[in-house]
């Protein structure tokens, strides 16, 4: 199966598929950017794939991640100790979870999404599930979905400036940072 | 007579009044309006409504009592589990996983083991499998027992609740025996569980499924043909499949529309493939199917506890790999080398590969699933819950839409939000 979905992907999309890894028998395939609407819809509609389940979008923070010994130093716990800024090229990952109920099978998606402009098109269009999804990737990464219908805040209130799960967002959360209620 | 026809063509002349007095006048008819104030009414239900099953807050649109439109608010429980993950090791986040769906702690803990064990290379030995499989089983009873009292609290059978209740209590006293403590277990261990099994509890879990098949069909007597029940949950909040997979259903909510998505059966995981059960399934996708899947699953769960019970093998209950799993408590106390392993492991953590894996487990609200970035040190890089609630509440909005008022705690009810899980 995962070869067959490895050949019909390379076959549709050419270049547009950046690698496939199959890690501890998972399969995962880096898409590039502008293709993943193409190639969700086209692994949905084609009759023997029919990866129609989405399970779950997730955002993640890929900051300084070859260099797990400045890990520590990004978990700022406190907030006067807060790194700088550090923009970088394709910091966040935009990790698309499938299911295919006909092939009992998973398969795992991903996005690599800039740092300067965290902009990822939507698959709202072709999963209805992945408006919540993104709604939350949105609010913890600050990842702007393009062509979502309701792109807000979904856990954090609306007025919150910061996105909590960056890795340069710390710990102990920024004081006055969420204001009380007035009275 | 003549004079109140000729009130009546007068009236009517006036225009959409006259319409309205006729109508009321002849009372075969039903008139239908084009919004006739206007504008709608928005109600603001909770965070604080006792049949929200937490802290769910819902604006919902009115058109009289018809729900023209709904908006789910989440995150008044919101406590950064994912945030915590990726400060702790991965054993100092089990404790919060029981935190998550708090009617089910156990299912929660044997899914995120799974997940660390599947990326660290670890496996459990058969016996620590089996106690986990009655763990995750014995807790779904009790979470479909919290979900079918609630429900029927909602729609105004408080003999239920209080008799799921009962069997509940039951429940914690066995979890009590296994486990330690009632409420948060924290049970599972990377590697295997917490501690073994004893005859003392064994006979305790054949004690509660001996008398519990019988109080169960207590109260399916009381609601299966209930006529009030029955009015109130047939044809109520109604799913079809395809758009019930579409909306991310997962579990019995998926299963009540006529999907038969079970994960268990689906890529089997602990010693699931070698127990006989089935997966139920029920077709009309309306409250009184997503009630019925809980029930009749409930049956399912006793099965599979039984068989288990009796499968069970004697063995370890964790591996034996001093790298990855925690030695014995009374080993630490009195050898040196397993002290050194012991302090190891807490501090520092088992070390997975670098690389990332997405675990589902059938939880008892739907696919609970864990995914995981490693970046080869003691903490997850990345932790991601995917919880079941929070996929299932989506759907809210359009089972909501064309229901009455009276129907959305019955529409909550049966789709069985928990907050803690949701919100993470």
């Amino acid at each position: 199966m995962k070869e067959k979905i490895e050949e019909k992907l390379r076959a549709a999309f050419g270049d547009g598929i950046v690698s496939v890894v199959d890690f501890k028998g998972e399969l995962a395939v880096e898409v590039k950017r502008d293709r993943i609407v193409e190639v969700c819809k086209f692994l949905k509609e084609d009759p023997e794939l029919d990866f129609s389940y989405l399970s779950d979008v997730c955002g993640a923070d890929m900051m300084n991640f070859e260099d797990a010994s400045s890990r520590k130093a990004y978990l700022a716990i406190e907030h006067e100790h807060r790194p700088e800024q550090v923009p970088i090229e394709e910091r966040f990952l935009v990790v698309y979870q499938l299911t295919s109920f006909k092939n009992k099978a998973k398969l795992r998606l991903k996005v690599k999404v800039d740092g300067d402009n965290p902009v990822c098109p939507s698959v709202t269009s072709v999963h209805k599930a992945a408006d919540w999804y993104e709604r939350e990737s949105y609010d913890m990464y600050g990842i702007t979905f393009e062509g979502h219908p309701d792109l807000r805040r979904i856990y954090m209130p609306e007025e919150f400036e910061y996105s909590p799960l960056r890795k340069d967002f710390p710990l102990m959360g920024i004081p006055g940072s969420i204001p009380l209620p007035r009275k | 007579m003549a004079t109140l026809s000729e009130e009546k063509q007068n009236v009517s002349s006036t225009g959409s009044f006259g319409q309205i007095l006729k109508a009321l006048e002849d009372k075969d008819t039903n008139v239908i309006m084009e919004d006739p104030l206007e504008n709608y009414m928005v109600l603001n239900m909770g965070p604080q409504h006792p049949a929200t099953h937490g802290v769910l807050r819902l604006l919902i649109k009115l058109d009289g009592e018809t729900v023209v439109d709904c908006l789910p608010d989440l995150g008044y429980l919101h406590r950064g589990y994912e945030k915590i993950a990726e400060a702790s090791t991965y054993f100092e986040f089990i404790p919060h996983t029981d935190r998550l769906d708090y009617i089910s702690p156990l299912a929660n803990n044997v899914a995120y083991v799974l997940a660390v064990e599947k990326i660290a290379g670890v496996e459990a030995p058969p016996r620590a499998q089996y106690i986990r499989v009655m763990a995750a089983e014995l807790a779904r009873i009790s979470s479909h027992l919290m979900a079918i009292g609630s429900m029927a609290l909602d729609v105004g059978a408080i003999t239920v609740f209080l008799w799921a209740f009962r069997e509940r209590e039951k429940l914690y006293d066995v979890f009590d025996l296994l486990t330690g403590v009632r409420f948060t277990t924290s049970y599972t261990r990377i590697g295997g569980v917490a501690q073994d099994i004893t005859d003392e509890t064994k006979q305790a879990i054949k004690k509660f499924l001996d008398e519990f098949p019988k109080n169960l069909d207590e109260m399916k007597r009381m609601l299966n043909r209930n006529r009030i029940f029955l009015g109130r949950t047939v044809g109520i909040g109604v799913i079809d499949g395809k758009t019930a997979v579409e909306i991310g259903f997962s579990g019995p909510n998926l299963r009540a529309s006529g999907v038969d998505y079970d994960v268990r059966t689906f890529s089997p995981y602990l010693v699931y493939d070698q127990l006989s059960f089935d997966v139920i399934t029920e077709k009309n996708g309306d409250c009184f199917s997503r009630y019925m899947v809980r029930m009749r699953e409930m049956e399912e769960s006793v099965k599979l506890v039984l068989q288990a019970l009796e499968k069970i093998p004697q063995g370890p209950i964790k591996v034996d790999m001093p790298k990855q799993v925690l030695p014995k408590k009374e080993r630490v106390y009195t050898k040196m080398e397993e002290l050194i392993h012991d302090f190891v492991i807490v501090n520092d953590g088992v070390h997975p590969p670098v690389g990332d894996c997405y675990v589902a487990t059938e939880g008892s609200k739907g696919e609970l699933g864990f995914y995981i970035i490693s970046d080869g040190s003691g903490q997850p890089w990345r932790l991601k819950i995917r919880s079941p609630s929070f996929c299932n509440l989506q759907a809210l909005p359009i089972l909501l839409k064309g229901q009455m008022i009276s129907d959305i705690v019955a529409i909550i009810g049966s789709i069985d939000p928990i907050m803690g899980e949701a919100d993470k």
